[in-house]
């Protein structure tokens, strides 16, 4: 015993040194913590940093603090509304005849409308080495060799850096960009349906640019012009557009119309760059009020704020304006301040959601989402029914947000199909069986923790046209009963199902059990319930559902040959508007008959629907235009083609010392506003990670014991075997 | 009821017949005969034989599946059948399939293990732990153990009683049987009261979705054993023919065999499986008409990933056996035998394969136990079996979410932790002994 | 030597060759261009048009193995596969379907791979032979065979455990480390130490089986007996006598693994978010990036054969019953 605790003495006197020092277990370098940096994570390495390729949320929520669209969601206001960023004031709006002569914009001979935008002069771009220009005016790094490329890893690698103006050819020239094939654009083909001599250019511009590269030419777009976008001056363009589309506006807030700078596209073209991964699609140029220093995909992406940044204020609403958009006064306190806040952004690559909600629990990372995992320690339902936070979590300083999501996750028919497709009576009472019977408020108990709402129809909250109470509840599912929306009876999907030809399941005319076929791609953890209680929902009628799981590429093309006959698909809105929805169940998108290219992907086809859609689609918000919708949500409700699945709905948990973090579905460029107290982040962090070091002093002991007790037997051991011996 | 033996039902069986038939063959051999009693003098491997018994008699007995027909009160009417498969432990587990609760509950216990929302009929919101549905009042389960306890000790008691009947008036056999008796004991009063209980309770709790974990468990032993059993089928073979032939013959047949086996060994195999396992999915997607059912279409998924894990670990054995007959064909009566002029094949048959059995039984059994693993590791990559299968790999995986929630969900990673160590610890043990006693370099 | 050596490594481009079609034809069974083409343009909206020029752009559009629109030699040669082999043999590893180069992403990740599966390595090595050479030194005892159950129990607990079960004490509820994650340098060491003491112990079980017998067949050798017979104590013909003649077997089995550990690990790494070569593949696995795939399976070969040939090379080195021919 006396040579353990020999040894064990020093190691206890050297004990209170440790845990002194910063935790054991912190993920980041020491005293990186207590800089104004804000730490977050992403769940997979964005694919594409490319403005004109992005379209993924993970990736916009990095891209749209670095690039800037014309316009921005401002960040307080509800209903959501649109406000210039780079912009003097909002595009002007004149309508024009076949002609090209004005009309009025009520005039039924508008045959274009153009947009009018007047850029600000004060905006310049992060320093980047492509604006760095010798004496004649040429870029200095447009001709890399080999040897000058030698030891650049990162752009922030060369020796000089320079900035410029923002100008409005920069944002014709995103256009542009969008036009050439070879960039794989994945709103050209929509866009060409709008913008004028967009087709024409594209077409062009693509041989033009095929030709390029077979040469290895750089190709510069300055010298191309698509016929409806018109640069008048350095801070003046025009965009012009056929017919009308209102909610083109929606389109100028997001990345693909952020300006891309000509110098930027022809220094990222040269072959030395790409080979070091140096490309635009990983190393973005913008104004915005970050920009890109390190890109490690696999690891870390961090941002740091532009020093270029033009000026650009925390917004301010007065109280009374705050309380009637339900905007905590919180948000309010750093109304009129300079944005930035936040120096240094890291997000750290954290594919599990294990590890990020622990890592957030010890004040590693500075807010995060609640998970169905976490939802039990996170959340405790008050007897009003609001989502509040636990006590544990209350008493760590952490507080919640949350909001519903614009987006929608259902179980669609696929319409063509010869059992569950078809518009007969019967094929309607089918789905309308077989909705009732899809219990999505245990899915959403179950699955999803309470963090979802049952959808109505395809229209979620926030959405012109998506209505509350009895009005919206979808009387085909539900009743309306003591104020209270109350899921129909088995019984009545039942009875349903035996008007549709198959009582108790099984077929009136073969004799044989329903047997329907879904189609997955889930392999997750989750993947087996998730199964298991599909299976169940169809059991429940008698139908006998057989799942067929396969892997993503495979299942997207059996959607689009239409194949299937049942699976879950969502949509997250591009933006807020019905149309943005309803489009999904135009007939003219049906996958089947455009070639695998239409976003309809259950083949729904209803020509008095496809009508009002028509109708609808162009109008501004109006009476009339609501009145419209609600024809076309109870025509799709009694057709049934899809099970209208959930919304759901974010819940964030942001720690004491962040502040100013709103939900906002639409708005991306969210970063700028927020704040953060990185001292008392330290003490927390300090306070909450304590070593526990019992586990490791017994150990050491049973070691050390072990060894002894070894030694002794083995001394025995020799002992008697010389003894033995003599 | 039809009988509607799926393909993995069909081979699992007729190889327990074949090894059943050959073994009883083989014990007229003195040798062999001597060889296993070896074997099995160690109460070890008594042990471990008796627990790999009882998961084969599991698999088995969850290998015959058939369907019920469809209750129809037109007994004039063609008859048809429901499409759910059910096996005689379906059968035995019905009330476990019957019973699922809505939820997490925790082994043995009366309500949910999470609180959810209610809203009462006043319009008050709650968030309280609901009811379970299919349990008892969790005040009898001392007495019910009692009584179980009492019938598992009867019952295992009385079946060794039998087998002491039936042993005596035979010659005494040296083997230490008190270590089958005990584990056998063990196991007979553990199962009986897990069933018994089983009834009112979930045993073992339930999953998400609230499937009984017990059944989840059971179920999970045919596809680690199946996985184990016929990875070999299809290992074997090819292992055996392509080694022999490769030492026997020599000249192009040995290059061109060695040139294929180091092909395929430099491949990193997880990444040859998950390409195997892809492609087969693609296949399975362009032929739906293979199968019928799910049950089918994840049986010739499990098919798939046997034939892929037998392609992948054919070589390690394929190179043992063909250095072992290199090395045989040089001995003396090997020599003295081509120098009488018997065949080729007679040489294979009478002096090459017998002596190759103890290295064909020992990597047999601990390969089977790397299989079991294995199954776990390619669930976790989601290259392993159908997620629609139960298996212990699919209940690892969706474990480690439910390891995060707060309170901890442990019992199904316990679950299939305890299940797949006992029988991996037995292959594992038994293994041991058989490496003991046959490999050469033991001989003591 | 160097005759032997050449020869060697040419036997090996046959293989590597076999490697090459073995993959080639398992992923573009899979995964024809058209696929990797819509998975990579993603979800929203793809057309048919968007995909021609995606898989013109990559040479994605040649026939797989034989080419009709050609004359001669290049109906072979103009084809997907001659076209992906070559340059796969001069290491030109591409342009992963996201625009990255392998190559270089490669070599950034092969840093934190060494950094796990290196230590690893190396500490298991010498505890499994410490704890064999303890075992062997109590052979017979109660504690040699308590501790052989211990290893088979090792042995029979998937590694997924392991990894679980580590994470949730040791970084959870003890705060040792941290959960996940990785940085170069000093600073990192943290990062790696959970990953390695599971690596550590979860082959301690059948590495310490392995060492014993070893050591236990050199035990009944002569040398031991006159070792012992000169009144030398046990410890000392443990690791003067014992030690150096059961490092040979040792030494010359392991060799084979050595270049592999650059291919890191593929479920630690992901568990524990290290940006290794083995989170690199599960990621392309998942990803279907038929290229990344490709790569590595090509590299995990060539390390693989590269063993082979150390394996070989050490045998004619160390023992001196095995001849160059």
């Amino acid at each position: 015993m006396g040579i353990v605790i020999r040894l064990l003495l020093p190691l206890l006197v050297l004990l209170p040194l440790f845990v002194e020092a910063t935790p054991w277990n912190s993920p980041y370098p020491k005293g990186e913590t207590a800089d104004n940096t804000l730490f977050s994570a992403f769940s997979s390495p964005p694919k594409h940093l490319d403005p004109l390729l992005s379209y993924s949320s993970n990736e916009w929520a990095i891209l749209s603090q670095i690039y800037e669209p014309p316009l921005q969601y401002h960040y307080l206001k509800r209903p959501y509304t649109l406000e210039p960023l780079t912009l003097t004031e909002m595009p002007r709006i004149t309508y024009l005849d076949a002609h090209g002569k004005q009309v009025d914009a009520n005039s039924s001979a508008v045959a274009f409308s153009e947009y009018h935008l007047e850029l600000r002069s004060d905006i310049y771009y992060q320093n980047h080495p492509a604006f760095v220009k010798d004496t004649t005016g040429q870029l200095r790094y447009g001709h890399l060799s080999v040897e000058a490329l030698e030891g650049i890893e990162s752009v922030e690698d060369f020796a000089q850096m320079a900035t410029r103006r923002l100008v409005a050819e920069d944002y014709a020239y995103a256009i542009k960009r969008m036009a050439v094939r070879q960039n794989h654009s994945p709103i050209l083909d929509s866009m060409q349906a709008y913008i004028v001599g967009l087709e024409r250019f594209s077409e062009a511009i693509t041989q033009i640019a095929h030709a390029k590269r077979a040469l290895g030419e750089v190709l510069d777009l300055r010298g191309y012009a698509i016929e409806g976008v018109k640069v008048e001056d350095e801070r003046h363009l025009s965009v012009r557009i056929k017919g009308r589309y209102p909610q083109f506006l929606y389109w100028l807030s997001m990345n693909f119309f952020a300006p891309i700078p000509w110098e930027a596209d022809c220094f990222y073209q040269q072959a030395g760059l790409i080979a070091k991964n140096l490309t635009l699609d990983s190393w973005p140029v913008g104004t915005g009020a970050y920009y890109l220093v390190t890109h490690n995909p696999s690891q870390t992406l961090r941002l740091r704020a532009n020093p270029n940044f033009h000026s650009a204020y925390y917004p301010t609403l007065t109280p009374q304006e705050a309380e009637q958009m339900g905007i905590p006064t919180t948000m309010l306190t750093d109304g009129g301040k300079r944005l930035p806040f936040i120096q240094e952004v890291v997000y750290t690559l954290e594919k599990e959601r294990i590890p990020l909600w622990s890592k957030f629990l010890q004040g590693y990372y500075d807010a995060s989402a609640v998970s169905a995992e976490s939802f039990n320690q996170a959340v405790s339902i008050s007897a009003s029914g609001r989502m509040g936070l636990s006590a544990s979590m209350r008493q760590q300083g952490i507080t919640l947000k949350s909001a519903i999501e614009p987006s929608i996750f259902y179980l669609a028919f696929n319409m063509a199909d010869p059992v569950v497709g078809g518009y007969t009576p019967q094929a309607r009472k089918l789905r309308q069986a077989i909705s009732i019977a899809q219990d999505q408020e245990e899915y959403i108990s179950i699955f999803m923790n309470e963090r979802g709402i049952p959808a109505q129809g395809p229209l979620p909250a926030g959405i012109f046209g998506h209505l509350a109470g009895k009005e919206g509840t979808n009387p085909i599912v539900y009743r309306w009963e003591g104020g209270r929306r109350v899921r129909r009876t088995l019984e009545e999907a039942k009875r349903l199902l035996a008007e549709a030809g198959y009582p108790e399941g099984i077929s009136a005319k073969s004799g044989k059990p329903l047997t329907l076929y879904y189609d997955t791609t889930s392999t997750g953890a989750d993947g087996r319930a998730l199964m298991d209680w599909r299976r169940k929902q169809f059991a429940k009628l008698g139908i006998v559902l057989v799942i067929r799981t396969s892997d993503y590429n495979r299942f997207q093309e059996k959607v689009r040959q239409g194949t299937t006959q049942l699976f879950s698909w969502g949509w997250n809105a591009d933006y807020p508007d019905p149309e943005n929805f309803l489009f999904l169940l135009y007939g003219g998108n049906a996958t089947i008959d455009t070639n695998g290219t239409g976003i309809n992907s259950s083949n729904y086809k209803n020509p008095q629907f496809d009508r009002l859609f028509e109708q609808m689609k162009r109008m501004p918000n109006s009476p009339k235009r609501l009145a419209i919708i609600r024809q076309m949500l109870d025509i799709v409700r009694a057709d049934a083609p899809w099970v209208w699945g959930v919304h759901p709905k974010s819940l964030t948990l942001t720690h004491r010392w962040y502040h100013n973090l709103l939900p906002h579905a639409m708005a991306n460029n969210t970063l700028k506003y927020r704040r953060i107290d990185a001292s008392l982040r330290v003490t927390k962090q300090t306070e909450w990670n304590p070593p526990v070091l019992l586990p490791l002093l017994l150990l050491l002991l049973v070691v050390l014991l072990g060894l002894r007790w070894l030694y002794r037997s083995y001394e025995k051991r020799e002992q008697s075997t010389l003894q033995g011996d003599h | 009821m039809k009988l509607t033996l799926l393909w993995s039902d069909i081979l699992i069986w007729s190889l327990f017949v074949v090894v059943v038939v050959w073994g009883a063959w083989l014990a007229r051999v003195e040798q062999v005969r001597g060889i296993w009693h070896r074997i099995f003098r160690s109460a070890v491997a008594m042990a471990s034989a008796t627990i790999l018994l009882f998961y084969l008699l599991v698999a088995l007995l969850d290998s015959v599946h058939f369907r019920l027909a469809v209750a129809s009160s037109d007994a004039q009417a063609t008859r048809h059948y429901h499409a759910q498969m059910q096996t005689p432990l379906d059968r035995l587990l019905l009330h476990t399939i019957e019973q699922s609760e809505r939820t997490y509950s925790a082994p043995f216990a009366t309500q949910e293990y999470t609180r959810s929302i209610v809203v009462d009929p006043t319009g008050k919101t709650t968030q309280r732990y609901l009811p379970l549905v299919h349990v008892g009042s969790g005040e009898d389960i001392v007495s019910r153990s009692l009584i179980a306890l009492l019938w598992g000790l009867g019952i295992a008691g009385g079946m060794i009683g039998l087998h002491l009947l039936w042993g005596r008036g035979r010659e005494a056999t040296p083997l230490p049987w008190w270590s089958a008796y005990l584990t056998f004991g063990v196991l007979v009063v553990l199962m009986v009261w897990l069933y018994s209980l089983s009834h009112s309770y979930h045993v073992f709790g339930t999953d998400k979705v609230g499937g009984d974990i017990f059944y989840q468990s059971l179920k999970s032993i045919r596809t680690g054993v199946l996985i184990g059993v016929l990875t070999t089928l299809i290992m074997l073979p090819l292992a055996l023919i392509l080694g022999v032939s490769a030492g026997l013959f020599g000249g192009w047949v040995d290059d061109a065999i060695q040139y294929l086996y180091t092909t395929l060994s430099s491949i990193p195999s997880v990444l040859l499986i998950a390409g195997g396992v892809l492609v087969m999915g693609v296949m399975m997607d362009n032929n739906p008409q293979w199968f019928e059912t799910t049950q089918e279409r994840s049986d010739l998924r499990l098919l798939f990933l046997v034939g892929i894990l037998g392609l992948t670990s054919w070589t390690g054995l394929c190179r043992l056996i063909r250095a072992e007959t290199l090395k045989l064909s040089q001995l003396d009566f090997v020599t003295a035998a081509k120098a009488f002029g018997v065949g080729r094949w007679g040489i294979m048959r009478r002096h090459i394969i017998p002596n190759l059995m103890h290295i064909i039984l020992i990597s047999v059994v601990l390969d089977f136990s790397g299989l079991v693993l294995t199954e776990a590791l390619l669930s976790y990559v989601g290259v392993g079996v159908d997620p629609t299968m139960y298996s212990w790999g699919n209940m690892i995986n969706q474990a480690r979410l439910e390891m995060a929630q707060e309170p901890m969900v442990w019992w199904s990673l316990l679950c299939a932790f305890v299940f797949m160590f006992l029988l991996v610890l037995s292959a594992n043990l038994f293994s041991d002994r058989v490496q003991k006693v046959l490999d050469p370099r033991n001989k003591v | 030597m160097i005759g032997y050596i050449i020869r060697r490594i040419l036997y090996a481009i046959p293989i590597l060759i076999g490697v090459n079609l073995i993959t080639f034809i398992l992923f573009f069974m899979i995964n024809s261009p058209d696929d990797m083409a819509r998975a990579q343009l993603g979800a929203k909206q793809v057309t048919p048009e968007l995909i021609a020029s995606w898989k013109a752009e990559r040479g994605y559009d040649r026939p797989l193995f034989f080419n009709e629109t050609v004359e001669g030699i290049a109906q072979v040669g103009d084809t997907l596969f001659v076209q992906e082999s070559l340059k796969l043999f001069l290491f030109e590893f591409g342009l992963s379907d996201s625009h990255r180069d392998i190559g270089a992403d490669i070599q950034r990740r092969m840093a934190p791979s060494l950094a796990i599966a290196l230590p690893t390595f190396l500490i298991a090595l010498l505890t499994n032979i410490s704890l064999a050479l303890l075992l062997v030194l109590f052979r017979g005892s109660v504690f040699d065979t308590t501790m052989m159950v211990v290893a088979v129990m090792i042995m029979s607990i998937s590694g997924l455990f392991y990894i679980i079960i580590g994470q949730l004490l040791l970084s959870k509820l003890w705060h040792w480390v941290p959960i996940s994650g990785y940085q170069s340098g000093w600073e990192g060491v943290k990062f790696v130490l959970l990953p390695i003491l599971i690596g550590v112990v979860a082959g301690i079980g059948s590495g310490v089986r392995w060492y014993r017998s070893i050591f236990l067949e050199q035990i009944h050798q002569d040398y031991i007996r006159t070792a012992r017979a000169k009144g030398l104590s046990e410890l000392r013909v443990l690791f003067w006598h014992l030690l150096p003649n059961g490092m040979l077997p040792i030494l010359t089995g392991v060799v084979v693994v050595i270049p592999s550990l650059f291919m890191g690990s593929l479920v630690m790494e992901s568990f524990f978010g290290i940006p290794g070569l083995g989170s690199y593949t599960i990621d392309a696995i998942n990803a279907q990036d038929f290229a990344i795939v490709k790569a590595m399976v090509f590299l995990g070969s060539v390390l693989y054969i590269v063993g082979l040939i150390l394996t070989d090379i050490s045998y004619t080195l160390f023992d001196p019953r095995v001849s160059l021919s």
